[in-house]
């Protein structure tokens, strides 16, 4: 921790009900997802990094530059702020042509409009978009007008690279190839990245590191793998798609609630998370015998398809999610209200430390 | 098998608004109706190439076009200042602006000549300064009317600045655009439909001004008699005169309708 990173940030921002109070730094190339469910302050934060919000408290230090630190009265407006911002719904300036809307950014730090232009048609040829420099936004596909949008952040040089939600307003299809396009740029930016987004998928394929935000705070902070294998949050274990625990181990048991415990694999002790996949729990009409040492009955409370599977909701001693298939299905009377019985092998959960 | 007819499914409707609803529409086309009947058609290409006729249509399309250039350059940025800034007294501000819709044009009129008038409170000493007299000149005309109309553009521009999305103002002032700059390249740009209709109904206003500029102006041919003055001086002398130039504002109106129509109103 010598030198400090290209952005090293202390977000607090407070309105009247709710208090978003993060840490960031991301170092020349990173790229930082920031994860969270809808109201979290995702967006609050990213637009406390452009200057379009104030913070409370805190600061916002980009290339040891102060851009905003309230105690030192320290504000720089958004268009001194060495930033490009991708919205979600791109934003792109109606009345501009596309090559227009890319030059835009040079022309205001001062390029001469030819300059500017053929700067402008540079990033979109990089962008795969040479052909279609004189089109008006509303005459580009939602996928081009990505693509316009990001060339037209990029087009200024940003040491900070802010993207919000850059593949939402994208259809599925036209998403997944947006999505290998925009990973391919944002290797390539030089300067720091970060991405806002509520889908998984894209924090997980574009950001090298997730930073999980909940209620205006940092639940979780690692790389995806860390993330995926040990959630520490409903919020991320629904995200990741495992059932989550907190109890106290105590050896093979992790005791969740009063008068029930899971028994794992793993062995530890103290306050532990206990996960485990929706497709290791198996459903029984009666009591099962044999392996499986966890074994409980509880009532389904909900069905819903889920890729070819079936995602059942049970609702017992503890609330548990279970993928099985149309076949498995068939032998059971799949109604909301029917009770089953739940079985999950000890060696297809994963016990881990909830502190530290 | 027949065509059943389509089914009724709401009721007639009711004969308290069927009928004011006619009268109303009577009411409003009558008198145009009668303005086109009672116009002297066999006579009317002479009457409009008469030279008070011309001089008259000339002064008005002047000075109620100087009146709109003054009400968009000054009435733009007070739109904008109303759209865009908080600031204590916005509201009265607002109510403030409104004001000349609403007063009296005579009112306005009498209002003007003590501010501007020779011995007004500024008007004096424009008059003693620059020697610069407003009252009774054409740029009294100018002045009268643009104080009448400045409200519709006024309003007009703040209603389509509030309409206009401001995330592109962020999304400007993100790419390095200062204020003025994202007005004059981005916000501008995206409410010049609404500027645009403000502008007409503004024109439109100015044009058919009657009350101030015949108190501020007063009545002088080819210096401050516009149109509307025009037709109520030849209502007391020629009748026939009086319709003709009516019916040049009738036509003028018409086709300034004609053309917001689908273009502003509807999409602001």
């Amino acid at each position: 921790m010598s030198t400090p990173p290209l952005l090293d940030a202390h977000i607090v921002v407070e309105r009247e009900t709710f208090r978003l109070d993060l840490r960031i730094g991301i170092e020349k190339g990173e790229v930082v997802a920031l994860l969270g469910p809808n109201g979290a302050g995702k967006t609050t934060a990213l637009r406390a990094l452009a200057g379009l919000r104030p913070l409370t408290a805190g600061h916002v230090t980009l290339d040891g530059r102060d851009l905003d630190r309230p105690d030192r009265r320290v504000w720089t407006p958004t268009e001194h702020r060495p930033i490009g911002v991708v919205f979600q719904d791109y934003l792109l300036f109606p009345h501009l042509s596309a090559l227009d809307n890319v030059a835009f950014g040079p022309r205001r730090h001062g390029v001469r409009r030819h300059e500017a232009r053929e700067r402008a048609a540079r990033w979109l040829d990089r962008v795969g978009l040479g052909d279609y420099t004189s089109r008006k936004p509303r005459h580009l596909s939602g996928g081009q007008a990505q693509r316009v949008a990001l060339a037209r952040a990029l087009a200024v040089d940003p040491a900070l690279l802010l993207l919000d939600e850059p593949l939402a307003a994208l259809d599925a299809r036209t998403r997944l190839d947006t999505r290998a396009e925009l990973h391919r740029h944002l290797a390539e930016h030089p300067g720091a990245t970060l991405l806002v987004t509520h889908d998984p998928l894209d924090a997980l394929v574009l950001a090298d590191r997730l930073i999980i935000l909940e209620h205006g705070e940092i639940v979780q902070e690692g790389d995806a793998a860390t993330i995926t294998a040990q959630p520490r949050t409903d919020y991320v274990a629904r995200l990741v798609g495992l059932n989550l625990y907190r109890g106290t181990a105590d050896g093979h048991t992790v005791r969740v609630r009063d008068g029930f415990a899971l028994t794992t694999a793993d062995q530890l002790d103290g306050d532990a998370f206990v996960a485990f996949r929706p497709a290791a729990v198996a459903l029984h009409p009666e009591r099962p015998d044999g392996s499986p040492r966890n074994v409980w009955s509880a009532t389904i409370t909900g069905i819903q398809r889920h890729g070819d599977n079936l995602r059942i909701q049970l609702d017992g001693p503890i609330g548990v999610a279970a993928d099985i298939t149309p076949a498995a299905a068939a032998h059971l009377r799949l109604v909301p209200g029917q009770p089953v019985w739940v079985a999950v092998k000890a060696t297809e959960t994963r016990a881990y430390p909830a502190t530290g | 098998m027949t065509v059943a007819t389509p089914r009724r499914v709401r009721g007639r409707i009711p004969l308290p608004l069927i009928v004011p609803a006619g009268l109303s529409l009577l009411f409003l086309v009558l008198p145009l109706a009668g303005l086109l009947i009672r116009a002297p058609w066999t006579t009317l290409p002479q009457r409009l190439t008469e030279p008070g006729v011309l001089t008259a249509l000339r002064l008005s399309l002047q000075t109620a076009t100087l009146a709109t250039l003054l009400c968009v350059v000054l009435g733009v940025p007070l739109a904008w200042l109303l759209a865009r800034i908080e600031f204590p007294g916005r509201r009265v501000v607002r109510a403030l602006v409104t004001v000349p819709l609403v007063l009296p044009p005579v009112v306005g009129g009498v209002a003007l000549l003590l501010v501007f008038g020779r011995r007004g409170i500024l008007g004096s000493w424009l008059d003693s300064t620059f020697g610069i007299t407003l009252p009774f000149t054409t740029t009294g005309v100018v002045l009268a009317e643009a104080f009448v109309a400045m409200p519709f553009l006024v309003i007009a521009v703040e209603g389509a600045l509030r309409g206009a999305d401001t995330r592109y103002e962020e999304a400007a002032a993100t790419l390095g655009a200062g204020r003025w700059t994202t007005f004059t390249h981005v916000t501008l740009p995206l409410v010049a439909p609404g500027v645009a209709a403000g502008a007409v109904l503004c024109w439109a206003r100015a044009l058919g001004e009657f009350g101030a500029t015949i108190t501020f102006a007063g009545n002088f041919p080819g210096r401050t008699q516009t149109m509307p003055l025009a037709v109520y001086l030849a209502l007391e002398t020629d009748l026939q005169a009086a319709i003709v130039l009516s019916l040049i504002l009738l036509a003028v109106s018409v086709t300034i309708l004609a053309s917001l129509r689908d273009k502003w109103i509807a999409s602001p």
